[in-house]
């Protein structure tokens, strides 16, 4: 089986083509960097996404936040829950962690944007 | 009046960036005006990651990828003025501002980089039929409450226009809750980049309805609904196809505008294409000493290239003010209408020059030509382009030294 994807690594959007035996990928065509092929494996077997979003600081101010890698795709939804749920105190600074290691994913996620 | 060498209207990507590579070309008497309370421009409310990779090699987030240059200003001690707002300039360079400190006050500037970046175009604009209730924003505003204020507009959301802004949004609105009912796209393809579709539509099952527009606005004090239709090749909505689809919130991502309303004060040439300054490959405008980066220039699909730009307005500007200039010629870069547009315009020196363009349609298997005459310069064959996605070519001095103009054709297989 061949499974067209467009690449979401970099916003080139590579159009893949990925070859598929039993749920295995056997080959990949069609990306331009090693991140596309990795991207295209994940895709087929395990997919992976960022997520960037803002949490609220005790103040009621929102500051933005991302996971500090990608999770896995079905745990998007559980993850902004997770986030909603949480604070930060002001001032946030780039880098620090607001939940570590959230859902047991291995990301954590950490504050994107100096906020005073 | 306070002299100051070089003036840079606007302190987000482009303003930051031009500022750093003129210092670091040897400015010290300059300064950034912002008429917003931080650094950082548009960039602040774009929280989602892509931002840097061919900048930085790593995926960041516009406030991270903000912060980078920010830190920059900061560590070079740049000065900058927040809460400021520019009136006018004059084509002599004679800038006026004014901020609550300080009332309105004038600075002769021996150069002046215009970086006032772009702004949304309006539902005005789109002469919808129907009610005017509330629950209508564009993108870009409904980016700001979410991010910036932490407010939602609405539960039921339709967008109309497929541009990267709306896209993002779609995501947003659902990561945050919001049900995304359809997108709406005028044209037979997207104007956002094919990423986007994947990661913020398809990702959430949100349907692309290319080749529809709202006709129809529904609802007295608050949105209750919008109608849809189905437009032919000419792009005129089919009654037959007519859907209706109840929403509270309708978000509007239909293109980008460059502010250019201080340009005018100051005599520069705007382009009828890009709404922007016709610039050489410095990015002066033709108004000596006064140079133009970033979106107010062309609206850009990636922040990286607004660096880049910016960079070279800087390292210009500071060249003006030196003194400095390589070997003059005069050649006017023309488009065929299939390439829509060029940036620089013109060439006048004799150096290497990479010049930006954007195409008119999705074509596919494709060769871009530059012709002095009928002696092709430059040929390059893509196997696709888009008119959401910015090219670029490189053309080395020997291929426009004697020629007085330059034209830039598509040819289609």
């Amino acid at each position: 089986m061949i499974r067209e994807l467009t690449c979401i690594v970099c916003p080139k959007g590579c159009p893949l083509k990925v070859e598929l035996e039993n749920g295995a990928v056997i080959n990949v065509t069609g990306h331009t960097c090693p991140r596309g092929k990795t991207y295209a494996i994940n895709e087929c077997t395990h997919p992976m996404r960022t997520i960037t979003t803002t949490v609220r600081a005790e103040n009621g101010e929102v500051v933005p936040v991302k996971t500090s890698t990608t999770i896995p795709k079905e745990l998007m939804f559980a993850c902004m829950k997770e986030v909603n749920r949480a604070t930060v105190k002001l001032p946030a600074k780039i880098g620090d962690v607001v939940i570590a290691n959230v859902l047991e994913t291995g990301a954590d996620i950490v504050v994107a944007a100096n906020v005073d | 009046m306070k002299q100051i060498d070089l003036v840079i209207i606007g302190g987000g990507p482009a303003g930051m960036s031009a500022a750093v590579a003129a210092y670091e070309s040897g400015v010290r008497n300059l300064l950034i005006l912002e008429r917003d309370a931080h650094l950082g421009g548009i960039l602040q409310q774009c929280i989602h990651n892509g931002f840097g990779l061919h900048r930085f090699g790593e995926e960041l987030t516009g406030p991270e990828y903000a912060w980078r240059y920010e830190k920059q200003v900061r560590e070079l001690e740049i000065p900058y003025k927040l809460n400021t707002m520019v009136l006018d300039i004059t084509p002599d360079k004679v800038v006026t501002a004014t901020n609550s400190e300080e009332g309105i006050f004038q600075i002769q500037a021996k150069a002046v980089i215009l970086a006032m970046g772009c702004r949304e175009r309006a539902k005005g604009a789109l002469n919808i039929a129907g009610t005017r209730p509330a629950g209508i924003y564009s993108a870009g505003t409904a980016q700001k409450f979410v991010n910036l204020k932490g407010y939602m507009p609405g539960k039921n959301v339709v967008i109309l226009g497929s541009g990267d802004i709306g896209l993002i949004m779609a995501r947003r609105m659902t990561l945050e809750g919001a049900k995304v009912h359809a997108v709406c796209e005028l044209m037979p393809y997207s104007g956002g980049l094919a990423r986007n579709i994947e990661q913020c539509l398809h990702d959430f099952d949100i349907p692309l309805k290319l080749s529809h527009t709202v006709v129809g606005i529904h609802g007295k004090e608050r949105l209750e609904g919008v109608t849809i239709a189905k437009v032919d090749e000419r792009r005129r909505p089919i009654p037959e196809t007519s859907e209706y689809i109840a929403c509270d919130t309708l978000l509007l991502s239909v293109g980008l505008i460059p502010e250019n309303e201080l340009s005018k004060t100051a005599k520069v040439e705007l382009d009828r294409v890009t709404s922007g300054a016709v610039v050489d490959q410095d990015r002066q405008t033709a108004v000596e000493g006064i140079y133009a980066c970033g979106n107010v220039l062309h609206v850009h699909d990636l922040v990286d290239y607004v660096s880049e730009e910016a960079e070279i307005a800087g390292k210009s500007a500071a060249a003006y003010i030196n003194g400095e200039s390589a070997e003059g010629v005069d050649v006017s870069l023309k488009a065929d209408g299939k390439i829509r547009y060029t940036v620089p315009q013109r060439i006048t020196q004799k150096k290497d020059v990479t010049v930006y363009f954007r195409v008119a349609d999705v074509y596919r298997n494709v060769t871009v030509k530059v012709k002095d005459g009928d002696t092709v310069v430059f040929s390059r064959k893509k196997p696709k382009v888009a008119p959401g996605e910015m090219e670029s070519i490189t053309l080395k001095p020997e291929m426009f030294e004697n020629a007085k103009e330059l034209s830039f054709e598509l040819e289609v297989q």
